[in-house]
């Protein structure tokens, strides 16, 4: 095989690294190198680096230890049976480039996944090698973010947690049934099982927790990734998914990918433009549950879709028109987070503003910078709804956001 | 009219110091001229003026609010600060009034320079300085003038090293020890290049996805007016223009055939997947059979099935109703909160758990979403009969010669119909594969009972059964 410079191989295992939206790199335990040794710090609030013209950002270094697989999961750019261009890092090269990188500021830390090459146990022992490395050899005390292997020894999934901020299994299919069908040698009791032992072993050193004589972990908090649009399931099943996840595993994020279009496809998938305004509806259903007080049943039931025309908050609220208008003077803070076009900090700023003084209309605008998604929605000091808030159809009364596109391909 | 004027622009002290002053004098906003620099007394002879109004303090978030808002660009910056000082007095709550216009633009400033510390965090690009071991320099212009309050962040970050920023306004030192700023600088003085540039923006080029094309998004958090000091801005406009003709390649070209040899090997290594099998002979078996179990739907929710643990020839077997929260995650039985109650009452009653099989009558965790966390579902009939299966292959392999059904679940299961507790317990009961039973309460509605004489009688008669049960089993 041709030896492939260095700069080769990271062009080949980025780019099969991207297909991952994870970036977050908020969330670590603080900390710095003002003790001269090392290099790095984390401030629990996540750093953006640079932006890629697809908008999304780019905080940490995320490549694949390798893009060698075994397994032959439909949708990856990375399965057995695709002829994409191979590489494989030494252990040595991610680090040096982890610290190159990290020291001209380019980078919060790294995020490191791989095909599986041999077994899940080798493959993960050198995922873990490259992060003892960089803690103890080098004392970098940046992010980290370790893909874990399912399939690999419980023991092996610990060590990462004692170097990784951050640790996760994608599920990627909603539904265990297309998982079976897509991700033939992917097993989602085994996915779970791990899932639950880094739950476990987060808990355990919990604060309020005694942990003496434990060896120091990194790790807080472990996520995972949906992809959207690869299978039959509805919004409503993808969500039934999430709250699953998060209540059973403590996840700090699910990520909603939608799928999309990957070099030598599989013929089993629909070519299709990835479905953005879906995976965009996605996050904030996932949002409202999460912040809004909103449950998973009242947002979608199985087997139904998000509106794609308009946020599912507005939706409710449209399909709820009963529960209209909302006092802003009197309301509690639960309701006031159901008034569509109200965010949470603006409701936070609302209650402490209506101690002050009697809520216009006009101090609506200012809060959350335009009031007319909310006008029939609310009453406030010198406003009420009128006949707008029985009007049978509200549509027309409501600024139009741009109109949805989902076009099937170009 | 009078003059305030501060030594720099980020003279925070100095402002404070006019504020205050000009405040007791009674001066009103409108009365006074901020400026930066220049020469002259700082107040002429108006220093000596009286001093007619009562001190007062300000808030804390007041003076943080302040001394974010002195860096922001605007001249407008200085009479708003004093105007807000000036309304505080009789307005102590103002801030609070987040709709008030003063309130307001304040806010506003606040965070432009918050976003500006953010970006600088975020966008400055560091170059090794040549022939110097560990030094490094950058060259940075923020929209406001956050770099001495921005400085502290690379500190205490880049302490091993040596390095430099250098901005319009100024430039932030560090040796490996200590911080320094010295005035501002131009371009020509931090270094042109970096060997590993290269190697970045081949990164930011590869990890971009065209299929996902979206510049508005990208500018929206990357604006223009930093890319120039970018290194891998100047990629941008390409990757933006062969996006579109990328992703149709990607759609129109059909799949290549997969190499036989890969495939080959790929389904050598992949697992063998368990096969199904009949009624379970060993309790491997059946450990192994509960945790691909689909005899009913609650293994889909939940993480995975858990079986009985214990020696295979047990005289005494505890049925309890399913594994919870923490059993699920674990993989075994009796090991959260109803657990430890169960630890405790075997210890009194000098029964020694290992000696014993401890197993539940449903053996996948039943619950329900509720926000973030999932509560307890008491297992219907249905899903009770359909594990009965499981439970009957432990009993048949086991062979314990007393059973303890825990609470009315268990005692479902085990009887095959229901057998109140409050009736039955307390008592040897006979089944009819020559074992006895006793039931007693289940150890979680130990943790429940309200009343604490009520909880202590429960408790006691608790290990008084288990006590009855160990005696029945000798």
């Amino acid at each position: 095989m041709a030896v492939l410079d260095l700069k080769a191989k990271l062009a080949i295992l980025s780019d099969a690294a991207k297909y991952d939206a994870s970036c977050a790199s908020s969330g670590g335990q603080k900390r710095n190198s003002l003790d001269g040794k090392g290099v790095g710090s984390t401030e629990g609030m996540g750093i953006c680096h640079a932006y890629a013209p697809d908008g999304r950002c780019i905080s940490l270094l995320k490549i694949l230890l390798t893009n060698f697989c075994i397994y032959d999961c439909a949708y990856c750019i990375n399965r057995a049976s695709s002829n994409v261009k191979r590489a494989r890092f030494t252990v040595e090269e991610i680090v040096d480039l982890t610290l190159g990188f990290y020291k001209r500021n380019y980078i919060e830390g790294l995020f490191l996944s791989s095909g599986i090459i041999r077994s899940g146990d080798y493959t993960m022992e050198e995922m873990v090698r490259v992060a003892r490395t960089l803690r103890e050899v080098h004392d970098f005390r940046g992010y980290i973010h370790l893909k874990l292997i399912p399939e690999a020894s419980p023991a092996l999934v610990l060590e990462a947690g004692l170097y990784a901020d951050r640790v996760s299994i994608n599920i990627e299919l909603p539904k265990d049934e297309s998982l079976t069908a897509l991700a033939p040698e992917k097993d989602v009791g085994v996915i779970k099982k791990a899932m639950g032992g880094v739950r476990l072993a987060i808990e355990e050193r919990a604060p309020g927790k005694k942990d003496r004589a434990q060896p120091r972990k990194y790790v807080t908090g472990q996520s995972t990734q949906l992809i959207v649009g690869a299978d039959e399931a509805a919004d409503g099943d993808i969500l039934a998914r999430s709250e699953n996840l998060y209540g059973s595993y403590g996840l700090k994020r699910v990520y909603y990918s939608a799928f999309s279009p990957i070099p030598d496809s599989s013929s089993r998938l629909p070519p299709q433009k990835p479905p953005l305004m879906r995976e965009h509806r996605l996050y904030q259903a996932d949002w409202l549950m999460r912040y809004y007080g909103f449950e998973r049943a009242e947002i979608a039931g199985p087997g139904q879709n998000l509106d794609l025309a308009v946020d599912p908050k507005l939706a409710w609220a449209l399909a709820n028109r009963g529960r209209f208008p909302i006092d802003v003077n009197a309301a509690d803070r639960e309701m006031l987070l159901r008034i569509p076009g109200l965010g949470v900090k603006s409701v936070d700023s609302l209650v402490v503003l209506r101690r002050q003084k009697r809520v216009r209309l006009e101090d609506l605008k200012k809060l959350c910078g335009s009031e007319k998604k909310l006008r029939p929605f609310v009453i406030a000091d010198d406003w009420t709804p009128g006949p707008l808030a029985d009007a049978d159809d509200l549509k027309p009364h409501l600024p139009s956001e741009a109109a949805p596109r989902q076009l099937s391909l170009f | 009219m009078r003059v305030a004027r501060l030594s720099s622009e980020i003279d925070f002290d100095g402002w404070r110091r006019q504020a205050r002053t000009l405040r007791a004098q009674g001066v009103a906003p409108d009365d006074v001229i901020w400026t930066v620099g220049g020469e002259g007394d700082l107040f002429g002879d108006e220093t000596s003026a009286p001093v007619v109004e009562p001190a007062f303090t300000v808030s804390r978030e007041f003076v943080e609010l302040a001394q974010s808002v002195l860096l922001h660009r605007s001249p407008e910056r200085l009479p708003l600060l004093y105007r807000l000082l000036w309304r505080l007095r009789d307005e102590p709550n103002l801030l609070s009034l987040a709709t008030d216009p003063d309130v307001l633009k304040a806010g506003h400033f606040d965070q432009s320079v918050h976003r500006a510390q953010h970006k600088m965090k975020a966008f400055v690009r560091f170059r090794e300085v040549p022939a110097a071991a560990e030094t490094y320099a950058a060259w940075f212009e923020p929209p406001h003038r956050v770099t001495e309050a921005t400085a502290p962040f690379f500190a205490r970050r880049f302490s091993g090293m040596v390095w430099t920023i250098l901005t319009p306004d100024a430039c932030a030192h560090w040796d490996g020890a200590q911080l320094t700023f010295s005035p501002g600088a131009d371009r020509s003085q931090a270094p042109a290049e970096d060997a590993l540039e290269e190697a970045w923006a081949t990164y930011f080029a590869s990890i971009f996805n065209p299929s996902r094309l979206n510049p508005t998004a990208m500018q929206q958090h990357m604006p223009k007016r930093y890319w120039r000091n970018l290194p891998e801005a100047r990629l941008i406009p390409e990757l933006i223009a062969t996006a579109q003709e990328r992703t149709a390649a990607m759609v129109q070209n059909a799949p290549t055939t997969p190499s036989k040899r890969t495939m080959k090997a790929a389904r050598r290594i992949a697992r063998d997947r368990p096969a199904e099998g009949g009624a379970p002979t060993s309790l491997e078996e059946v450990a192994a059979g509960v945790d691909v179990c689909r005899r009913c739907d609650l293994w889909r929710d939940a993480t995975q099935g858990v079986a009985g643990e214990g020696p295979a020839r047990a005289r005494l077997m505890f049925v309890g109703e399913q594994p919870g929260d923490q059993e699920d995650l674990a993989g075994h039985p009796f090991v959260g909160p109803a657990g430890k109650v169960l630890d405790r009452a075997l210890a009194e009653a000098g029964v020694p758990r290992s000696e014993t099989y401890v197993t539940n009558a449903v053996k996948h965790f039943k619950h329900e979403p509720r926000g973030k966390r999932r509560l307890h579902k008491t297992p219907d009939r249905g899903e009770v009969q359909a594990c009965r299966w499981w439970l009957d292959a432990e009993r048949r392999i086991v062979r314990p010669r007393v059973i303890v059904a825990l609470g009315a679940t268990a005692a479902l299961s085990v009887f095959g119909q229901a057998t109140p507790i409050g009736a039955n317990r307390g008592q040897a009961l006979q089944l009819p594969d020559q074992a006895q039973a006793v039931v007693t309460y289940h150890p979680s509605f130990l943790l429940r009972v309200p009343d604490e004489a009520a909880k202590a009688r429960a408790y006691a008669e608790f290990v008084g059964d288990l006590r009855l049960a160990w005696s029945l089993a000798a």
